[in-house]
C-alpha cells in the first residue's frame, strides 16, 4: 500500500474560483499532463516545488493558499 | 491514460507474448532438455528482435493515432519521469539477478542452454515487472518517503 502524501491542496476549489478552470486548462498553463493535475488533486502525487509554484501562480494565489502541510508533530 | 502507462501495457503484452511463443517453439518438439544451440538459438534471437520491432511499431502507431486526434497524452512531465525511473530501477534489479544466475550456472559448468535461458528469462522479467511497477505507480500513486 502506497503511503499517501501529507501535502494537501485546495486546487479543485481554487480552479472553481478561477472561473471554473478545467484540469486540462490548468495542465496546459503549468506545462504538465492532465493526469498529473488529477493525481495532485487526489493527493496521489506531490509535485516538485517548481510545479507547485507554477500551479499557485496559474491559479492566482500564494503557494501556501494552494498547498498546505501539517506542522511538525501534527497529524495530517 | 498517460503515454508512459500505455507504453508499459504494450511492453507487458509484447514481452509476455514473445516469451510464450519462444517457450512453445522450444518445448513443442518434445526433445529432451537441454537443447542444442541450433534448436533454440534462432528462436531466442527472433522472439527478442520480434518483440522489439512490434513494441516500436505499436508505439509509432499509437503516436500517429494521438497526432490525428490532436491528443496531447504523448507529452511527458516530471511525474512521468519519476515513474519511469522507479520502474526502470525495478526492471534493472532483475537484469542483475539474471546476470548472477548466469554467472553461477557458468561456474557450475551448466549447459549453455540453461545460461542463455536464464539471461532471456531475466530480460523478460525485467521488461514485464518494470512495466507492471510503472502501471501500479500510475494507478496507486507515487510513494512518499
Amino acid at each position: 500500500m502506497v503511503k499517501p502524501t501529507r501535502v494537501t491542496n485546495s486546487i479543485r476549489t481554487l480552479r472553481f474560483l478561477a472561473g471554473e478552470m478545467t484540469q486540462a486548462e490548468l495542465a496546459e498553463k503549468v506545462g504538465v499532463t492532465r493526469q498529473t493535475i488529477i493525481a495532485i488533486e487526489q493527493s496521489k502525487y506531490s509535485p516538485s516545488l517548481e510545479v507547485a509554484f507554477q500551479i499557485a501562480a496559474s491559479l492566482g494565489v500564494r503557494l501556501d493558499e494552494a498547498f498546505t502541510y501539517p506542522a511538525i508533530g501534527e497529524k495530517a | 491514460m498517460a503515454s508512459e502507462e500505455r507504453s508499459s501495457w504494450v511492453m507487458v503484452v509484447v514481452a509476455t507474448t514473445a516469451y510464450v511463443i519462444y517457450l512453445s517453439l522450444v518445448l513443442s518438439g518434445g526433445a529432451a532438455l537441454p537443447l542444442a544451440p541450433a534448436d533454440y538459438g534462432w528462436q531466442v534471437l527472433w522472439t527478442i528482435l520480434g518483440a522489439i520491432v512490434v513494441a516500436v511499431l505499436a508505439e509509432i502507431g499509437l503516436a500517429i493515432v494521438d497526432g490525428v486526434r490532436g491528443d496531447k497524452t504523448g507529452r511527458r512531465d516530471e511525474r512521468d519521469r519519476r515513474i519511469h525511473q522507479l520502474g526502470e530501477y525495478t526492471g534493472q534489479a532483475f537484469i542483475v539477478i539474471g546476470a548472477l544466475a548466469a554467472l553461477i550456472l557458468a561456474i557450475l559448468e551448466a549447459d549453455a542452454f540453461w545460461i542463455a535461458n536464464a539471461v532471456y528469462l531475466a530480460f523478460v522479467l525485467s521488461a514485464v515487472l518494470g512495466s507492471i511497477t510503472k502501471i501500479a505507480l500510475y494507478r496507486g500513486g507515487l510513494p512518499t518517503w
